[in-house]
Order: structure tokens, then sequence, then C-alpha cells
């Protein structure tokens, strides 16, 4: 039986951080060391589960509207389109935020910032991809938060993005940022991607063309998903 | 045709739980009542040993004759105040292989959570099934015995106990494609 091949970490996460962060201090327990296993592209790795309009509902990405008033904030439309690495667009792609309010408090137990929570504000959403791979959010600015990693330290104004691609194994996890943020050289979750024009993708762009008179600032985010398409080693493995 | 840059990944961080681990029932394939239903649980360990209770756990996996479909396979589950993950699922059939083998029966298993900037990607086989796992061409491709048996599920009241080990000696076997 054919041996699976072995990666570093290092040499397979060009375009994504390493799982050994070291500067982002919950990384060093929680880190796998060992070098990755090559599967080989089966099925398995092939297939991924398939979304529709009845896994989503109308006001699922309007996320100043599923309360009784309106939030407080910058009303917002965050907008883009999803591809594969060949650049084709990826339709019916589930697309799950979520993010802290205007003030950069989250609703969950948890967070024990003392900024106020927004009764009219939860900061979750989900929608698919159109027939372009294109998707939209209404949302509020989400505000920038402190954390426990070091002295002082904020974490940039961001929105978690959870996307689901054609392939199971094409899935990605990411936040979303907004340009010019000051935060950007201290905090080491943006940073833990090394190359610099990787980074430059986290950032969404501010957009005129999404900006609605009167109404809403217009941010664009495209998306670009890796997966079994995307490596070197499609071929030899059938 | 050049390839485009990806987006990089970003880890969930710890405030998930409401924007991905809401809609009900996101953990079960089929209901627990089904016949042939089994559970699968276990535990995120870090490399102190420690549970993780802000982990999430996705499954996927071929219908019960080897069949992956549009509709059914995908379930999520986050992990609870002390560290377990569970699902109610059935058990996958085999599924081709490459080279006219064919695999064992098997989940791919994606871990993600805070202190994760990725998602660890494994797979989850069935310790009942040793014929099918001596023919399996993953399995077989891993020399190593400690890392191949991270990755069998052990057998439990109604289905089957898996622990994922991010890391030390006993850290789970995890793969790039
Ligand atoms: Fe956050």
């Amino acid at each position: 039986m054919k041996k699976l091949e072995q990666i570093t970490d290092d040499a397979y996460s060009v375009d994504h951080p390493l799982y050994d962060s070291p500067e982002y201090r919950s990384t060093a327990l929680r880190s796998p060391k060992k070098p990755l296993l090559i599967l080989p592209h089966t099925l398995s790795e092939l297939s991924g589960p398939a979304f529709g309009e009845d896994d989503v509902a109308e006001l699922d990405s309007d996320l100043t509207r599923q309360h009784e008033g309106e939030p407080l904030g910058e009303r917002i439309i965050v907008t883009g389109q999803v591809l594969d690495s060949l650049g084709k667009p990826v339709r019916n792609s589930l697309i799950e935020i979520w993010q802290a309010n205007a003030a950069g408090r989250y609703v969950h137990k948890v967070d024990q910032h003392p900024a106020p929570l927004d009764p009219n504000f939860t900061g979750a959403g989900r929608c698919l991809t159109d027939a372009e791979g294109r998707y939209r959010f209404v949302t509020v600015k989400p505000g920038a938060y402190p954390w426990r990693n070091h002295p002082n330290a904020w974490r940039p104004a961001h929105i978690h993005l959870s996307i689901f691609g054609r392939a199971f194994t094409e899935r990605l996890v990411t936040q979303m940022y907004f340009p010019g943020d000051p935060l950007f050289p201290a905090d080491p979750i943006f940073n833990s991607v090394r190359d610099p024009k990787a980074r430059e993708r986290m950032i969404s762009t501010f957009d005129w063309e999404t900006t609605t008179p009167e109404w809403a600032l217009g941010y664009r985010f495209d998306i670009v998903l890796g997966g079994p398409g995307a490596t070197p080693l499609e071929e030899p493995h059938g | 045709m050049a390839k485009l840059g990806q987006t990089p990944s970003q880890t969930v961080g710890p405030f998930f739980f409401f924007g991905l681990c809401v809609l009900p029932a996101a953990n079960e394939l089929v209901t627990p009542d089904v016949k042939d239903a089994i559970v699968i649980s276990g535990r995120v360990l870090d490399g102190a040993g420690e549970p993780l209770p802000d982990a999430m756990v996705e499954i996927w996996q071929a219908d019960a004759e080897g069949v992956y479909r549009d509709n059914f396979g995908w379930a999520r589950s986050g992990t609870s105040a002390d560290g377990e993950f569970s699902f109610v699922t059935v058990k996958p059939g085999r599924v081709p292989g490459p080279e006219e083998t064919l695999q064992a029966p098997h989940l791919t298993v994606l871990v993600f959570a805070r202190g994760m900037l990725k998602a660890a990607q494994t797979r989850m086989y069935f310790s009942d099934e040793a014929e099918a796992n001596a023919e399996d061409p993953v399995l077989n491709g891993i020399e190593d015995e400690r890392a191949r048996a991270s990755l069998i599920a052990g057998h439990a009241e109604n289905g089957f106990r898996f622990d994922i080990h991010l890391q030390g000696d006993r850290q789970t076997a995890f793969f790039a494609i």
C-alpha cells in the first residue's frame, strides 16, 4: 500500500496562518505539532453538503431587522462574491456571520467587556450565494473590543464569516476587517497570516457602488476558497 | 490560468456559539429513535489533556449505502462546558477510494476552536470494522501505529467514542488535502 506523504504546516499553509502562532497565546496548547498527512482526493474530500432556500429565511441576512426596534450604530451593507481558486463563482454557498454590536460587545455570556448590550441587536446572520456567487448582508459596523492576550490588547473591528464551498474540505472560517484600522499592526490574529498580500485579502474595501444614499455605507468583501482544487497535488492521486 | 490567492483562515474565536450553534438538532443526522441510529461522542483535548469547552466539531459522511448525498451527511456540534461533543447518525457505508480500492466506513471531521487559527481536518473510523479497516487505503497509508490508531473510534454505549487530541504524544493524525 502507498504511504501517505507528509507536509509540514509551514510548507502547506502558504496563504493561511500556522497552527502554532505564539503571539496569539491560546495557540500554545491547541496547535497540532506533527506534520500533516496528505490525503488522496477521494469522494470524501471532493463532496460536501448542499444548501438551499429552505436553509435561510429572508430576515436572516438583515441583522438590523431581527428585533422590535433598530440597533444603534452605523448601518452598513457588506457584499461580495465567493470564488474558487480559478475565479469561478461558488453558488448556493451557505455563509454564516457573527459579530459584536456597535459598542464592541457580543451577545455571549462569556463576553465580560463592560460595554452595553443592544436589545435590538443579536449579531448573527446567514445567507446563500446567488448564481454569480454573490452574497449581501445588512448590519451595523461592529466596535473594536479588548481581550486578554497581552497588556492593552484590542481586536480591530471585524465580522466573523463561515463559508461552505462545494466540497467539505473547501470550508473556510475567516474574519473580515475594515479598511485603515489603526489596530492592525498590534493584532496577533490578523498578523498570524504571514504574507502581507494575503493579509490584505481579509480587509474589505469601502465601496461607493454599494453605498446607498441617505441609508447605509457599503463594504465589499470577496472570498476566495481553497480546497482540493487549489493545491498543486490534485492529479497524481487519481 | 493563474490561481487566485486564497482568503486566509482566522479563528472562530471564543464567541461563535450564538452564531453557529443555535440551530436545533444540528448534531442529529437522524433522530435517536431511528433503527440503526448510533451516538458518536467524544472530547476535544488540548496539549495538557484538558477538554475544550469552546470548540466546535463538524462531520461529513456518506449514507448507510455509501452514497454521498446533497441533503444528508453534514452535522455540527459545539462542545459543552465539560468539553463534550456528540452526534446522532447512522454508520456510513463504504465509498470508493483511489485505484479501485474500497474505503472503510469513515467520517470526515473538522475541528474549530478558539486558539485554532484554522480548522484541523481528520477522519473517524469504526473499531468494529476491523476487516474493512485493514483494506482502507488511508489507514494503510499511515506507518505510525499510534497515528493510525488515533483515527479509530472505540465502542461505547449506543455507539462510539472518539476523543480528538490536538497536541502531544497522543495527537490525533491530521490531514492536508
Ligand atoms: Fe470576534
